[in-house]
């Protein structure tokens, strides 16, 4: 059944059981919030995303207050704007504010959020509990001093990644997320996939991995395929002077319609091998206890001379394939054929299993 | 000269609590074998005609709560709140020493309204002696059969206000952190492990008993009219006799401080009341003539709330009070949403400023922002009640801020 109301000025008709905040967005109101992931289970703790329906007492916050038949709704009112505006201010009051070296400076709500209503400093500046977790795991920054508590990594956590490794401790102004007895990551069931960094709407979770290489706001993104396993995800490398400064999630379905943005821990932080003088470039042959470079006819010469030995001397069951889940399906498939077919062995395995 | 009007209190320390054969002998599960005499539906209507409105702070008609209840489900729960958690009040915990079996019928009639089986009582921390009551009173109404089949468990608090709120104390017996839930949907729809569940305040509860014997009618007389019955009420602070009333719902203030509570202590004057508990607002003396039935007390800006009344004479410090509530509700926030998260942080911290000696007039209207915005944007009860104290002092006894500033 469809109901009807008007925001701010326009009506609107939508299907019983849509949400305020879906409907305002509908009528083409721009509406702030910290809490809300389309994605995750509704919290509606922020306010930020408050409305004012006409006669209620209360302002509401809309992502979890169903739209009801004949709502005449405010998006922008002055009560609506005094709210927002407090509620920022609150967040301010306790804020490291660094924005100049912070990570998620240029895409943080926040920061948006404070630009949009014009709120330079708070008015409620006091005291001020660091809440910093210095966690030694070499992924994941945990700077909660700049943590606006919308409990959205808790929910990612839970929901996405069904680690359930942190959550919220702690009563009132004190309450802070934590993992259970306020330990480290590496001792709580964190798997390291950084979906709380993805979540989080400001920059109080971070990557260690990519930190000081490039804010990703400023990064150019190219939209490709995690090449670790044969999942599938899509993800965004953070190109920044043609060098791979970072990734980070596309949760549009559209484009990453496999994980929708979610990731493990080596797509999102298995990436720094790609620019490192350590990697790789040319095959290496070991001649009296010592690596030297080779081109790769010399290499793969070398290689299928061994093998044919090895196969003449102690029969084909003696080679065994072991290929990577990092190349193709079809790169698999041709692995096998040259083990069976050429070499006469059905000793085939490929790394997936580690 | 204004009396006491016992009702639920009427065999107060002549029956044991305990004892559902005491209880029986005084006309107690009398209503309870009406209420099963009778359609469901025309119980609840029974209930609703009776004009009971809950005794828990909202004033919620318990009749038309229950007939929010969806049908089809089998499971349901009647919850009863006796979370008790506001300051000053006692009430609840009277209810149960003196009167436990008529809860334990309330709340079984309300199972039998509802289609529930399974009753649970959320006791506050601090009364480890009433879980104790309550558990042998079940086992006895239980033994003696007078609860058929409806069972109730008893369930206890760690000790949070906030538990109080219906959806924070749903959160709680779940195991869960005490944390309010966002509503709609409302516990009647979907509350105690997401099934329709109906709380109410034990002296809710405690009125059906009476209803169901004596009929809608006879409740619906007594009192005001739109919140008819008796109440309750705990008297606390600076008055002579600091002990519990139970009153028909169109007594007076005034009555209440100086008929049964004997006066201002030592005789000295009153300053102010603050009726409903902490959050309660600061009743300056020109309204006292004021009934405390719950309209009465919303229409001077004032709630009657779990029927506390915290008495202050003439010497008490209003801005040091204040500041000593802003700082309970500091620590009793849940830390959900951010309006009162925060909010009540920094109340604290401004009133503690002004306390000191150390505030402006900026701090004032700071303040009065704050509260705004916290009345108008917190997601629950307490983070929207919590300013009123700040608010009703700042326009009755403003004086007492405006001499503290620097
Ligand atoms: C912060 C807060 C604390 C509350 N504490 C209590 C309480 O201790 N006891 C109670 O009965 N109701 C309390 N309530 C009200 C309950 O949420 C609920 O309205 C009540 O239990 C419903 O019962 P009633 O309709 O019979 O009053 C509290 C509400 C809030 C917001
Ligand atoms: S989290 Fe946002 S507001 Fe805070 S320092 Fe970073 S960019 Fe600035
Ligand atoms: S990295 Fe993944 S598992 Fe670890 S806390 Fe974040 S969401 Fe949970
Ligand atoms: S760390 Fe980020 S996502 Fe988690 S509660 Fe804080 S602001 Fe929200
Ligand atoms: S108003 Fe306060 S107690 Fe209620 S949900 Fe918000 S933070 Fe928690
Ligand atoms: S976005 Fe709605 S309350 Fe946070």
């Amino acid at each position: 059944m469809d109901i009807k109301l008007t925001i701010d000025g326009k009506e609107v008709v939508v299907p019983q059981g849509t949400m305020l905040i879906d409907a305002c967005r509908q009528a083409g109101a721009d509406i702030p919030t910290f809490c809300f992931d389309p994605d995750l289970k509704l919290a509606g703790s922020c306010r930020m995303c408050v409305v004012q329906p006409k006669g209620w007492r209360n302002l509401v916050a809309s992502c979890v207050t169903p739209a009801q038949n004949g709502m005449v709704i405010e998006t922008e009112s002055p009560d609506v704007i005094e709210a927002r505006k407090v509620v920022l201010e609150l967040m301010l009051a306790r804020h490291k504010l660094t924005c100049h070296t912070c990570e998620k400076d240029g895409e943080c709500n926040l920061q948006d959020y404070c630009y949009r209503y014009g709120v330079t400093e708070s008015r409620f500046v006091g005291k001020v509990h660091s809440l910093f977790k210095d966690d030694s795991n070499p992924f994941i920054e945990r700077d909660y001093d700049k943590c606006v508590m919308c409990t959205r990594c808790v929910r990612a956590c839970d929901e996405i990644t069904g680690a359930r490794a942190i959550n919220v401790m702690d009563r009132g102004h004190h309450a802070k997320i934590a993992t259970s007895f306020d330990g480290e990551l590496a001792d709580s069931p964190c798997v390291f996939c950084g979906q709380c960094i993805m979540v989080c709407p400001v920059g109080a979770l971070s990557s260690k991995i990519a930190a000081g290489k490039g804010k990703p706001a400023q990064n150019e993104k190219v939209l490709t395929t995690c090449t670790y396993c044969g999942t599938g995800c899509t993800l965004e490398l953070n190109v920044k002077n043609d060098k791979v400064v970072g990734v980070t999630s596309n949760r549009d379905p559209e484009w990453s319609p496999v994980n929708r943005g979610a990731l493990c821990v080596k797509g999102r932080f298995g990436w720094d091998f790609i620019n490192s003088p350590e990697r790789l470039t040319t095959p290496l042959i070991k001649e009296n206890g010592e690596f030297r470079e080779a081109s790769w006819d010399e290499a793969l010469n070398l290689a299928a001379q061994k093998i044919k030995g090895i196969k003449e001397g102690y029969g084909p069951d003696s080679l065994a394939m072991f290929s990577s889940a990092r190349i193709t399906n079809e790169e698999n498939y041709l692995a096998q054929k040259l083990m069976r077919a050429a070499i006469g062995s059905n000793n085939v395995d490929h790394c997936a299993r580690l | 000269m204004a009396q006491e009007y016992r009702v639920l209190l009427e065999y107060a320390d002549k029956i044991n609590p305990e004892k559902a054969s005491d209880y029986i002998k005084v006309g107690g599960y009398k209503g309870l074998e009406k209420a099963r005499s009778m359609n469901p539906k025309d119980l609840i209507e029974e209930v609703k005609k009776s004009g009971l409105r809950g005794r828990g702070g909202a004033g919620f008609n318990a009749g038309m709560k229950w007939s929010f209840v969806p049908q089809y489900p089998e499971t349901k729960y009647v919850v009863c709140n006796l979370d008790e958690g506001e300051p000053g009040t006692y009430k609840d915990r009277i209810i149960c020493q003196k009167n436990a079996q008529a809860l334990l019928e309330g709340m079984a009639i309300c199972g039998y309204a509802i289609g529930s089986k399974q009753g649970y009582i959320y006791c506050r921390g601090e009364y480890p002696f009433v879980v104790e009551l309550l558990k042998n009173a079940i086992g006895n109404a239980k033994e003696s059969g007078a609860l058929g089949e409806f069972d109730i468990e008893v369930r206890m608090g760690a000790g949070a206000y906030v538990c109080g709120e219906e959806t924070a104390l749903i959160e709680s017996i779940e195991g869960h952190r005490g944390e309010p839930r966002f509503k709609p949907p409302f516990p009647g729809v979907e509350g105690l492990w997401r099934m329709p569940t109906v709380v109410n305040n034990v002296e809710t509860f405690a009125c059906l008993p009476y209803i169901l014997t004596n009929g809608a009618e006879w409740f619906a007389g007594i009192g005001a009219k739109s919140y008819p019955g008796t109440k309750v009420l705990t008297l606390t602070g600076d008055i002579e006799n600091a002990t519990y009333f139970e009153v028909p719902t169109d007594y007076l203030l005034r009555d209440v401080i100086y008929e049964l509570g004997g006066g201002v202590k030592g005789g000295k004057k009153l300053k102010a009341v603050q009726v409903g508990g902490t959050s309660g607002a600061f009743i300056p003396p020109q309204n006292l003539d004021t009934p405390i039935d719950f309209d009465s007390m919303s229409a001077i800006g004032a709630a009657l709330g779990s029927g506390a009344v915290f008495v202050m004479d003439e010497t008490r410090d209003i801005v040091d009070i204040v500041n000593r509530i802003a700082k309970f509700f500091e620590h009793e926030s849940c830390g959900q949403c951010t309006p009162c998260r925060e909010g009540t942080f920094r109340c604290k911290e401004i009133m503690e400023k002004i306390n000191n000696g150390r505030g402006s007039l900026q701090d004032i209207e700071n303040l009065k922002l704050l509260a705004r915005v916290m009345m108008k944007a917190s997601l629950c009860g307490l983070g929207q009640a919590a300013p009123i104290p700040i608010t009703s002092t700042l326009t009755h006894f403003e004086y007492e801020y405006l001499r503290k500033l620097v």
